[in-house]
């Protein structure tokens, strides 16, 4: 049973923030102990949302065909976006390149419910990051460790992600990108005040909201894993890490059963702290996405991880 | 005046804003205990006085409530008379009949006569804050109003005679002579509101649930 522990992590709404951008925050709170599925097509979105996916990610290529392809990832098609708008009752997500405001202009005229600045596409701006304070529609971006989780709220971001592998199948780097940023958070909050201001130079972060973090014990965001999740566990895992739910890009429909994987994982991701219910969850599923071993030695894929900072 | 009892709140924690509610109820004299649940046996573990159903979306939460057994122990709390609150998804799981429900339908627990619209405002870009004329009941201090944040939000459509309307809404960007939209109700012990009074500071909706658990309002 959850704890009903007075000393744990709060999520009360910092009133210095615009109603503007706790709108945007709100959705994504809303969104917390869900999965978020990538999805090419309305049918896959339908398969997504009877599996209980809280939002799904509108692409043309899930990221291990994007990695398979090569070439220049963009935008989706704003037709295939409509088509699953069209399809779908939960909110629908999709991706812009680093830095294309523009591709951000269309999306938020497509009336798309949140937007994915995402290093798995190729970064239009190899130095800045999108002004995200102007757009009425929020966003969610990749994070490594903390400083690069606050620039991008400092930015504008409404939500974060860690950054992993995706279309690898690997959790590793979701992992580490995840234990980093906590454990950044963690060692902030054992600091003197005057120690955090050393601190918010060195990870290259505002003061506000390096404050505001160590008051709260987490981002001031919705934080989600994201990148290289393919099982129940992986979902479980990351739930344990102290994320507060989890994006699954490649290993549902890649996988043997997508339909099955699809609800275990949703199963997990609620009931993280049971054994039991993953392993029930995690029995049958079929085939997982084959995936890329994200060891250093190997260099034969692209580390999305680094675009971006 | 007599001693506030000391309220038991259950917390459905299966996805959604469940640690806001929480959290705002955590600050509520009456309340001794919060217990967020995720399954059945967690449900019925203490007795609860009163169940809060958050937000979060209402198709994946109808899907996790079958998952983990929670669909038909709601259903029985609500029908034997035992007090809920339902925000925005909440307000979806307890109403008798939706419309916008996801293609091949969705489940839900019930209980609230009233017919709700999911997503009735429209997608994200259309989520609003808006000050709220409240009566009274559930407001004490009448003069600082109460600022409600509606994302992606349902409202209600109709309602049977026994359910009393607690709020209407006109929406931001809706023409000059609209109708009020319905976002909160009270039907016995069944409370529900489109927004999400539990992402804001203000905590006088959670302070009003409490006194219709213990029997005061």
């Amino acid at each position: 049973m959850a704890s009903a522990d007075k000393s744990s992590p709060t999520w009360t709404v910092n009133d210095s923030h615009s109603d503007a951008f706790r709108l945007k925050t709100g959705l994504a709170q809303n969104l917390k102990g869900g999965v978020i599925m990538d999805v090419v097509t309305p049918e896959q979105a339908r398969i997504a949302e009877d599996a209980g996916a809280i939002a799904v990610m509108a692409l043309e290529r899930v990221p291990a065909d994007i990695r398979r392809d090569g070439g220049v990832a963009r935008m989706t098609d704003p037709e295939l976006i409509r088509k699953i708008q069209e399809a779908v009752s939960v909110p629908v997500m999709a991706k812009v390149r680093i830095g294309h405001f523009v591709e951000a202009q269309v999306l938020e005229h497509l009336n798309v419910d949140y937007i994915d600045e995402s290093e798995v596409l190729t970064p239009a701006d190899p130095t800045y990051h999108i002004a995200k304070h102007g757009f009425k529609t929020p966003f969610v971006c990749g994070c490594r460790d903390l400083g690069e989780a606050l620039r991008r709220i400092a930015e504008g971001a409404a939500m974060i992600r860690t950054k992993g592998e995706a279309g690898t199948g690997d959790v590793v780097n979701a992992v580490t990108h995840a234990r980093r940023l906590m454990g950044d958070i963690r060692s902030l909050q054992a600091m003197r005040e005057d120690e955090r201001f050393h601190f918010a130079k060195s990870i290259a972060a505002p003061i506000s909201l390096v404050a505001e973090t160590a008051a709260l014990g987490h981002l001031p965001v919705t934080t989600f894993a994201a990148g290289g999740i393919a099982t129940p566990a992986d979902a479980a895992l990351m739930m344990h890490l102290g994320m507060d739910g989890v994006f699954v890009g490649s290993g549902i429909f890649k996988s043997g059963n997508p339909a099955k994987r699809a609800q275990a994982i949703v199963q997990a991701t609620t009931g993280w702290r049971d054994p039991g219910a993953i392993a029930k969850a995690s029995a049958g599923l079929g085939e997982a996405m084959v995936g890329i071993n994200c060891d250093e030695s190997n260099a034969s894929y692209t580390r999305f991880a680094a675009r971006g900072d | 005046m007599t001693a506030p009892r000391k309220l038991t709140i259950g917390v459905l924690a299966i996805q959604g804003g469940f640690i806001e509610h929480s959290h705002a109820l955590r600050q509520c004299d009456a309340v001794e205990r919060v217990v967020e649940f995720t399954n059945a046996k967690e449900m019925a573990a203490q007795p609860l006085d009163g169940i809060v159903l958050p937000g979060g979306e209402s198709s994946a939460m109808a899907v996790l409530l079958e998952s983990f057994d929670l669909l038909e122990p709601l259903r029985a709390y609500v029908r034997a008379g035992k007090a809920v609150w339902g925000t925005c998804a909440g307000m979806i799981l307890l109403s008798d009949s939706i419309k916008h429900a996801k293609l091949g339908g969705q489940s839900l627990v019930g209980g609230l006569h009233a017919t709700t619209v999911r997503n009735a405002f429209g997608r994200q870009k259309e989520s609003f804050i808006a000050t709220l004329d409240v009566p009274d009941v559930v407001l004490a201090d009448r003069e600082k109003p109460f600022r409600a944040v509606f994302i992606r939000a349902p409202i209600i459509e109709s309602v049977g005679d026994d359910v009393r309307v607690l709020a209407r809404v006109v929406r931001p960007s809706a023409p000059p002579d609209a109708e009020p939209d319905i976002v909160a109700v009270r039907q016995d012990r069944i409370l529900a509101t489109s927004f999400h009074p539990e992402l804001t500071r203000d905590i006088r909706f959670h302070e009003y649930f409490c006194r219709m658990v213990a029997g005061e309002v």
